[in-house]
């Protein structure tokens, strides 16, 4: 099918890379139905909304920027998108790219998705170290370090 | 809205399924433990205000990406 994307424009989109969130993305709990797409960038990701082109979302995975993230998110609270194992899960950040200051990306709601059940939800860490706005480049220059 | 006293240990029962459990309480923090079920949502309201504001911030993102290509060794 073509969709037409927010960053590229029309795009012709496989089967495969359609995904249901059946609770939307917070803050968006309209949309339920999204193609993740590459990036012309690597490492990035776009979680396009199949629905409205306006809404489309930058992801990255975090192990790109960030040691052992562990964002304690278990099975059951995966229990609605159906996936049958914490493995079987893509896990992602949401960046945000502002006008001015610096690249962030949100370890506190990432978004889980099944590979077996093409499912998708934003989970909520429980854990205080991860916050909404982490420093990418800053956290990818002090890993090398 | 309902407003209740608890003491340390004490609890507080929302309809059959939902448990508050003072756990502590030290100077101005409560400890607080819920048992709910699993399809109760249970997070810090601040969190998700959060995340709602941080997703808001994030769809207004240049497409342009300004980033060095990296490779996903992962």
């Amino acid at each position: 099918m073509t969709l037409q994307t927010k960053a590229y424009g029309p795009m012709e989109i496989e089967q495969s890379q359609l995904l249901e969130f059946p609770e939307g993305i917070l803050g968006f709990e309209g949309y339920r139905s999204f193609a993740l797409i590459d990036a012309h960038k690597k490492p990035f990701y776009w979680l396009q909304s199949t629905e409205e082109t306006r809404i489309a979302f930058i992801l990255i995975k975090p192990s790109i920027f960030h040691e052992n993230y562990d964002p304690g998110i278990t099975l059951e609270d995966l229990e609605d998108i159906g996936a049958p194992s914490l493995d079987d899960c893509l896990v992602f950040s949401i960046v945000t790219v502002p006008e001015a200051g610096p690249m962030t990306a949100n370890l506190q709601g990432p978004i889980y998705i099944s590979k077996k059940t093409r499912r998708g939800k934003q989970c909520v860490s429980p854990r205080d170290e991860y916050k909404t706005k982490h420093d990418i480049l800053e956290e990818m220059a002090s890993r090398r370090e | 809205m309902l407003i209740l006293s608890r003491k340390k240990d004490q609890k507080i029962k929302i309809g059959d399924d939902i448990e508050l459990w003072v756990v502590d309480i030290r100077g101005d923090t409560v400890k607080l433990g819920i048992q709910a079920p699993k399809h109760v949502k249970v997070f810090r309201q601040e969190v998700a205000e959060e995340i709602e504001a941080a997703n808001q911030a994030a769809l207004s993102s240049s497409v342009d990406l300004p980033f060095p290509d990296v490779e996903d060794k992962s």
